[in-house]
């Protein structure tokens, strides 16, 4: 109830602030830093724990012994250091791509079923937003360092990078047409440079992130998914090797930066 | 005498390395990904992600293409511009405004009706406050560069084909690939040129 009048107070605060262009960024930074003191993902975080740890599945099993990379069951700075290669899968990943596979090998669920509808809705979170949400909240604090350290590593950097700067479909855009110069906006939105590490962290910071608009849980690849549709360009499969690359090239270039943990987003 | 032969010596060994590994292009190897893992939905097809040749010389020179690649295709681009038949390019200004600000088309989730998108990234009328900056700022067009013919002409062109005029311009081609009709290209020439729209007051 207090939480409610909060956010309803707030939530007219930051549309009032919205009718300017240049203060709207400033006035959504400091409603955002109100916000993260008692942010609404924090109940996605402990619904995702629980999830974790619970026994589920075709296999009845729990996903502690899911290797996010640095050995079975150890959650603690996994997700900042991802982006990674997971030579099971003989692919690069990123963590909510990882996770997607430990429920299918461990706990026997199905990609198709997985990703039938794998984003937030009104009515609906994903069990995989819930847990990237744990996931990353146990690298909190910690400085990103997604390694480039296997060939595949390295190639997925470059080929994120090919990806990102590929000008295609309707419009001729590509990533880089709205996040490769400094100080750009679309409407009042103001637009990261992601070819620079200082703003690269932008691409990083704050997913997954409890989305005013809506009110929702969503993760980075709900934000990969809805860049693409703003591009005017087909739909990447989820969880699919073109969203990892694309954010081994977005996290390489945010490395050594700290990450906050799930955050707020409009 | 010594010195500066092996100076030569080591800038020619710098470049001969610089040669011996060129950087990869890895181009082929994104876009067999992104057709491995992509899929058509709504009007968005997988044809979108074929490069046409505008968007091939743009990508293979980093927006940077040799004078003569840009010419030529500049000039394709220019003599593929349908222009009004009727030679009347000033259309309605008011609803050019409405056109401006409707960020609508040619997305997976959009069904048809398609707006300009122009407010997303150009400031335009001096009563929206909430644009973009990745264009120019088109506020007194007109009023700074004249009304005549060949000022329309140009404007109709530009948002007809921008590619026409500066290849790998950011700016969608919106007569190009039909996503505006010559009618709302005219309303929009009107919404830039019309002395009594609220763009040159």
């Amino acid at each position: 109830m207090k939480r409610a009048l909060v956010l309803g107070s707030l939530a007219v605060a930051w549309a009032a602030a919205a009718q300017t262009p240049d203060p709207t960024a400033a006035e959504f930074d400091k409603f955002r830093e109100i916000m993260e003191q008692d942010n609404p993902a924090e109940l996605f975080e402990v619904k995702g724990e629980e999830l974790w740890r619970a026994r589920r599945g075709p296999k009845n099993a729990s996903l502690e012994q899911c290797d996010l990379g640095l050995g079975p069951g150890v959650v603690k700075g996994a997700y900042a250091q991802m982006p990674r290669y997971f030579a099971d899968a003989d692919r690069v990943m990123d963590a909510e791509a990882r996770i997607v596979q430990c429920m299918i090998t461990l706990q026997g669920f199905k990609y198709a079923d997985l990703a039938k509808q794998p984003f937030s809705n009104a009515d609906r979170t994903p069990d995989p937003v819930s847990l990237i949400t744990y996931v990353a909240a146990q690298s909190r604090g910690m400085k990103v360092a997604a390694p480039q350290n296997h060939p595949k590593e390295r190639a997925a950097y470059e080929t994120g990078k090919a990806i990102f700067f590929y000008r295609a479909g309707a419009y001729d855009f590509s990533c880089a047409s709205c996040h490769s110069v400094d100080d750009k906006r679309i409407r009042t939105q103001p637009l990261p440079n992601f070819t620079k590490p200082n703003q690269a962290i932008g691409a990083v910071q704050g997913w997954p992130g409890y989305r005013m608009t809506g009110g929702v849980m969503h993760s980075v690849q709900w934000r990969i998914n809805d860049c693409f549709r703003q591009q005017r360009f087909p739909e990447p499969g989820y969880a699919s090797e073109t969203v990892s690359a694309l954010l081994a090239y977005l996290t390489v270039n945010a490395n050594g930066h700290v990450y906050r943990g799930p955050g707020i987003k409009r | 005498m010594r010195l500066a032969s092996a100076a030569v010596l080591a800038i020619a060994a710098a470049f001969l390395a610089s040669c011996a590994t060129p950087q990869r292009d890895y181009r082929p190897d994104a876009l067999a990904m992104m057709k491995r893992d992509f899929h058509g939905r709504g009007i968005a097809g997988m044809d979108r992600l074929n490069e046409d040749a505008v968007q091939a010389a743009c990508n293979k020179y980093q927006d940077n293409p040799p004078q003569e690649v840009a010419d030529k295709l500049q000039k394709e681009q220019l003599a593929a511009i349908k222009w009004p038949a009727d030679g009347k390019l000033l259309g309605d200004w008011k609803s050019g405004e409405r056109i401006a600000q409707d960020g609508r088309g040619m997305s997976w989730s959009d069904k048809g009706g398609v707006g300009g998108s122009c407010y997303n990234c150009h400031q335009i009328g001096p009563r929206e406050s909430s644009f973009g900056t990745i264009g120019p700022s088109l506020y007194q067009f007109a009023k700074l560069r004249g009304y005549g013919a060949d000022i329309q002409r140009y404007a109709y062109g530009k948002i007809y084909n921008a590619k026409a005029y500066n290849l790998c311009s950011q700016m969608p081609r919106m007569g190009h690939v039909d996503a505006l009709t010559e009618q709302q290209i005219r309303d929009l020439v009107a919404l830039l040129m019309d002395p009594a729209s609220p763009v040159n007051q």
